[in-house]
């Protein structure tokens, strides 16, 4: 009680003082390690999922933004083509996909596992649909003004079409957070791993599934998703209130 | 495509005075387009096309990942045309896709009418609900599934059981399985076809709903004449991707049943990993992608033709 009062500490009490600390790091080392290691699959799969939203929506809604809008020649030709690629099922060309991501030295990188995805004909064929719904009228009268295309695309186009850049973004957040094959095959160091293929260590090679425990990590995959939906979901309701007002 | 062919220009608004009278971006649409659409060009250019174009060469070959590659001309797709075990696995993604499409749809359809209904109560609350199962991974949904219907522990089957129904053990059974492993695929797909209903409902224009009640107009007739023609897009859309979709069908089928039993539950795409990368038969594995990829574009473009006429016969 005198030294805990006292100006100056006691040498002892400053040596209990760092034992304490120490003690108490290592006692909490362990603790530490398991947040990290818990958040480090989770960052992964937000840098990975929202890395492809990113960039997809960007990519996507100018593309669509031309086949929607610009009398280019060839324009039906190339949308054909676009829905093509959507038609070849992705483990047909994940072994050609993968040799050409290793051969940019991109394995277990982000870049590999987002450029890929950074563009998808379903993105494309869908914001098209909605594009096509925006009337041209507004293009016509910004026209008049002296917008150029880009203007066209971002002042009209865009913020006409925010339910459906919304509604896109969340399946592709949601498909690549969930998404097993793709992280598997192009994360092959542990550390880079998602949380969504992290799950399928637990079921081991003799096919005999730990309900309980792959439950509980399901919940920790889903719970993100449902919290995030929920946000989007009002933002949803907002601008279809304030879009379908005339 | 000749240089000199005279080309129908798209109708020019008179300048404004004062202002440009030659804007660059009128005069080069195929310029202007080719800026916007460089980005997606490029990435699914080299990382969709290309690869396919690799694969094709491979599915003349019998590469394996190791050793040299031979030239084998048509001998995998002869394979893939005479395999009894590869014709039962295109009987059953026929059959596995005659079940989830309509099922699919017209469980979105008929819920988005619901839903979008302006009177319904709780209706941003089912909105939501509706879409919680689409944000669940189908591997992850395949295990709560088979956990329920479990011939043992399973709380489904429980319940059944008690209302006089056995179903016994529904993945081991040959004529149960393959509608059971649909079924999840449609709790996992309806929610998202629903919220792409919902969001072609929500872009009619409630005017026209308003002055078809003026004119008198029921809810029949407004459905038939204003919905059904607004929402063809849509449907159209919706159609293709559940299609496509099921014929891509694998995830909970090698999460629940692994292609049992007996091969009963074995589609194309399991076909296509098994021998791709479990055998390693690359060449082989590409020939069976190149059919799937054949047949699944054929059945689309059908449907674009169909609804792209019916789109001209509306307006």
């Amino acid at each position: 009680m005198t030294a805990a009062t006292g100006r100056r500490l006691h040498p002892a009490t400053i040596g209990g003082f760092v034992s304490l600390v120490v003690v108490t790091a290592l006692a909490l080392l362990p603790i530490a390690i398991i947040v990290f290691t818990a958040f480090k699959p989770v960052a992964n799969s937000v840098l990975f999922a929202g890395g492809v939203t990113l960039f997809a929506l960007v990519f996507d809604s100018l593309a669509a933004y031309a086949l929607a809008r610009i009398d280019f020649r060839g324009r039906r030709v190339l949308l054909v083509a676009i829905i093509a690629t959507l038609m070849i099922p992705f483990q047909a060309t994940l072994v050609p996909v993968y040799q050409l991501v290793s051969n940019l030295g991109w394995v277990n990188t982000f870049a590999g596992l987002i450029a890929p995805r950074a563009a998808d004909a379903f993105g494309i064929f869908f914001l098209r649909q909605f594009f096509l719904a925006i009337p041209r009228e507004l293009d016509s009268a910004a026209r008049i003004d002296g917008a150029g295309e880009f203007r066209i695309y971002r002042s009209i186009v865009l913020p006409n079409a925010i339910p459906a850049l919304m509604t896109l973004g969340v399946f592709i957040f949601v498909n690549n957070w969930n998404d097993l094959l793709w992280p598997l095959v192009f994360t092959t160091e542990q550390s880079m791993g998602t949380l969504t293929s992290g799950l399928t260590l637990l079921t081991g090679p003799g096919g005999i599934i730990p309900y309980g425990v792959m439950m509980a990590g399901s919940l920790v995959a889903v719970v993100p998703l449902v919290i995030g939906f929920l946000f989007v979901q009002r933002r949803f309701i907002e601008s279809i209130a304030t879009t379908g007002l005339k | 495509m000749t240089i000199t062919a005279p080309r129908r220009r798209p109708y020019r608004a008179p300048a404004p005075l004062g202002g440009r009278a030659r804007a660059p971006h009128r005069r080069r649409p195929g310029l202007k387009a080719s800026v916007f659409l460089f980005p997606a060009i490029v990435i699914l250019g080299a990382f969709v096309v290309w690869p396919m174009i690799s694969a094709l060469r491979l599915s003349f070959t019998d590469a394996s990942g190791f050793g040299a590659v031979h030239w084998v001309g048509l001998e995998n797709y002869v394979r893939v045309l005479s395999d009894p075990k590869i014709r039962e696995s295109v009987v059953n993604t026929v059959i596995y896709t005659a079940t989830f499409t309509p099922t699919a749809v017209l469980a979105a359809l008929v819920l988005a009418l619901l839903v979008n209904n302006p009177r319904m109560p709780f209706a941003s609350f089912f909105r939501t609900a509706l879409f919680v199962p689409f944000m669940v991974s189908l591997a992850v949904g395949a295990f709560a599934w088979s956990y329920l219907i479990d011939p043992q522990v399973g709380l489904l089957n429980y319940w059944l059981g008690a209302v006089g129904i056995h179903l016994g053990n529904v993945l081991e059974d040959p004529t149960l399985a393959l509608p059971a492993v649909a079924m999840v695929a449609v709790w996992k797909s309806f929610g998202f076809y629903f919220v792409i209903f919902l969001a072609g409902l929500q872009d009619i224009p409630r005017s026209l709903y308003e002055a078809a009640t003026v004119d008198g107009a029921n809810w029949w007739n407004r459905f038939r004449f204003i919905t059904v023609p607004m929402l063809s897009n849509t449907f159209a859309f919706v159609l293709v991707f559940a299609v496509i979709a099921a014929l891509q069908a694998f995830d909970q089928i090698y999460v629940m049943t692994g292609g049992g039993p007996y091969g009963h539950t074995q589609t194309i795409v399991m076909e296509i990993y098994e021998s791709g990368f479990r055998r390693l038969e690359l060449g082989f594995a590409s020939a069976l992608s190149y059919v799937l990829l054949i047949a699944t574009l054929l059945l689309s473009l059908i449907q674009f033709a169909f609804f792209s006429r019916r789109e001209r016969d509306l307006s």
